[in-house]
């Protein structure tokens, strides 16, 4: 039998607005079925976003759901997660929301390690603005602001994940679509700030620009860069040269945020 | 039994007077001359199990009270003119989101940093149009210790009852200057929770104005699932572009609070000394303590002046003024900013008769002496 994907979704707001061949409906269908996984409530849960088209995807879900405003998604739910740390906080949105406009709040919800579940779509532009480069556009690459390349270096999203603190960090595609639910849902059921990068594609505003004849070659591209981490590790420098890793980059255990906070409220009380 | 005194600085205040109104949650950045609000805050607000977070940003102390509002608590942020143009994106959101939340402004100078320990009131007009795009806005002026305790509370209470983000703006003279204060006990101020929904969560909008021009609220985490979002959207929460419910929407948002029934209960103004004026002086926040002072040395000279104190400045009392300026031979408008307050002033009164601006902005306060001056003008 088919995976019932509807009884998360809400009734009447589909279709989405992504285009054909876009890849966040892919990623969307795998956290649906990591939420399933992980047996979230929906009424404990909340799904916050900031702008762009990978922060549209809160509207579909049936859930408690916030679209924010442009970049500071991780901020509104961090607001959400201290008021009612049992909530469980699931935040999405693009590479440029949450790099760019929201790189600050980004790297602060990382520092903090607040039990939250960061999901980011990174199809390295923006997209609904008509495709202008973003910090994860690749250095040379065409965008409607660098027509004659990109002359900026890139961010490694999970490298600053990591870099900034957050305790659980992994790396998927849209290409790997088994694989996106289960890490979601290892951050999902992880003690602190899970950051799960997908990589994703935009043959709309970027894979047209640059010389990707259709979705396929995009999700090729996905399939050939992909390295998942155990096998890298048998690789030589060499060998991953143009590669990414994929699969749980980092994972450890460290204080979580609403914890040290519930200590302080202790010696408050105490004080 | 005698009441609760203290020595307390304004800022102390409206920490204490935000804690009266039940307020939970305090998300802030530090910022001259603001800070001791955050900082009494993050010793009290621990101890009653609420939460005090000091964020990365302005910005993000603004989302981080809106966020924690959408689940039911009380929030609260402070902070200074440059935090506020920093925070008037999401001051928006919560405009037409329609969130509960409290912004408390201790004024500076201006523009940009200004002169960061001195006083000012140069941050007027922007909380009215600090934001992008129509939408009501209601800005409390407290002038003293004691004010700055009860204004806050009444902050909350307008930001609950309509279901808004509230200014509270007072100068760094007010913030920084002790008074003794008596502590209102409990149950002696009124404090209004946010109505709640009265229908099943399968039956929930939150925008359903079935239920009035404020709907209900539901939080995060209580049983009830809806969608919030800054697009312009329908009752039901979600994003539209249908030109009717947009233009309701918007009207909507902004009658709640301007209608002649809603201004009754927001608009609070202090009147000294108004009845026989022949010269009124419009005068808010520090600067209506030198005006007070310069009332009462005029009347001495036989000159009638009168006070008209806006404890309430947004929504502006546009008929009271407008009423004022048909009987008096001239409006005096002392404000530590170059002419903010006096253009309102102008704009209701239209001409009937004249309006006299004074204006400092050298981080020093206007004494009574100039205003007196200022007032003699008046022919």
């Amino acid at each position: 039998m088919a995976y019932d994907y509807a009884k998360h979704i809400r009734p009447g707001k589909l279709p989405h607005i992504w285009c054909p061949g876009c890849g966040h409906g892919i990623a969307m269908k795998g956290m649906i079925r990591a939420i399933d996984a992980c047996g979230l409530e929906k009424n404990n849960t909340a799904i916050v976003s900031g702008i762009g088209c990978a922060s549209r995807l809160p509207g579909y879900m049936d859930y408690c759901t916030l679209h924010t405003a442009h970049g500071r998604a991780a901020a509104f739910a961090t607001g959400v997660k201290m008021a009612r740390p049992e909530m469980n906080v699931i935040v999405v949105g693009g590479d440029g929301d949450g790099t760019a406009i929201g790189g600050n709040h980004f790297i602060h919800a990382c520092r903090r390690n607040i039990d939250m579940t960061y999901i980011i779509l990174n199809n390295s532009i923006y997209g609904m603005t008509g495709g202008q480069f973003s910090p994860c556009t690749p250095t040379g690459a065409k965008a409607s602001t660098t027509v004659y390349g990109n002359p900026d270096p890139t961010f490694d999203i999970s490298k600053l994940a990591i870099g900034a603190g957050a305790s659980f960090v992994a790396r998927g595609t849209a290409f790997h679509a088994a694989q996106i639910d289960k890490l979601i849902a290892e951050g999902i059921k992880h003690k602190g700030l899970a950051v799960i990068e997908i990589l994703d594609d935009c043959p709309t505003t970027y894979g047209r620009r640059n010389k990707f004849r259709s979705v396929v070659d995009m999700m090729k591209r996905l399939k050939e860069i992909a390295v998942p981490v155990a096998a890298a590790a048998k690789m030589t420098a060499e060998q991953l040269e143009g590669k990414v890793l994929t699969g749980i980059l980092h994972q450890e255990n460290k204080p979580e945020y609403c914890e040290q906070y519930a200590q302080v409220i202790a010696r408050a009380k105490c004080a | 039994m005698a009441k609760k005194v203290a020595l307390l600085q304004g800022n102390d205040a409206c920490a204490q007077g935000a804690l009266y109104a039940g307020c939970t949650f305090f998300g802030g950045y530090p910022i001259t001359p603001s800070t001791e609000v955050a900082e009494v805050l993050s010793i009290e607000l621990p101890k009653i199990g609420g939460k005090f977070i000091q964020m990365e940003d302005e910005i993000g102390a603004m989302a981080s009270v809106i966020g924690a509002s959408l689940t039911g608590s009380k929030a609260l942020t402070a902070t200074s003119g440059p935090g506020v143009s920093l925070k008037q994106e999401l001051i928006g959101y919560a405009c037409i989101a329609e969130v509960p939340c409290v912004i408390i402004n201790v004024m500076r100078g201006g523009p940009s940093t200004g002169m960061p320990t001195g006083p000012g009131q140069s941050d007027v007009q922007q909380a009215k149009w600090g934001t992008h795009g129509d939408h009501a806005t209601i800005a409390l002026v407290p002038a003293s210790v004691q004010e700055i305790f009860t204004e806050t509370v009444r902050a909350f209470n307008l930001a609950e009852k309509y279901r808004m983000p509230v200014q509270v703006l007072y100068d760094e003279i007010v913030g920084h200057m002790r008074e003794r204060i008596e502590f209102p006990e409990p149950g002696e101020l009124e404090v209004i929770n946010r109505a709640a929904p009265t229908v099943t969560p399968e039956n929930y909008k939150p925008y359903d104005t079935s239920f009035g021009d404020v709907p209900p609220l539901a939080g995060f985490g209580t049983g009830y699932r809806f969608h919030v979002t800054g697009l312009n959207k329908a009752q039901d929460g979600f994003p539209t572009t249908k030109a009717e419910y947009v233009d309701a929407e918007e009207r909507r948002q902004i009658s709640k609070v301007e209608k002649d029934e809603a201004r009754a209960v927001i608009e609070k103004n202090e009147e000294y000394l108004v009845d026989d004026a022949e010269v009124l002086i419009f005068a808010y926040g520090s600067t209506s303590r030198s005006a007070r002072y310069a009332v009462n040395e005029l009347r001495k000279e036989g000159i009638k002046a009168g006070l008209f104190r806006p404890i309430t400045l947004w929504p502006f009392p546009e008929k009271r003024i407008a009423a004022l300026g048909k009987k008096v031979k001239g409006i005096v408008v002392p404000e530590m900013n170059l002419g903010q307050m006096n253009l309102e002033v102008e704009r209701v009164v239209k001409g009937t008769c004249p309006v006299l601006h004074l204006g400092r902005v050298d981080g020093e306060p206007l004494n009574p002496g100039q205003i007196i001056a200022k007032v003699k003008e008046v022919k």
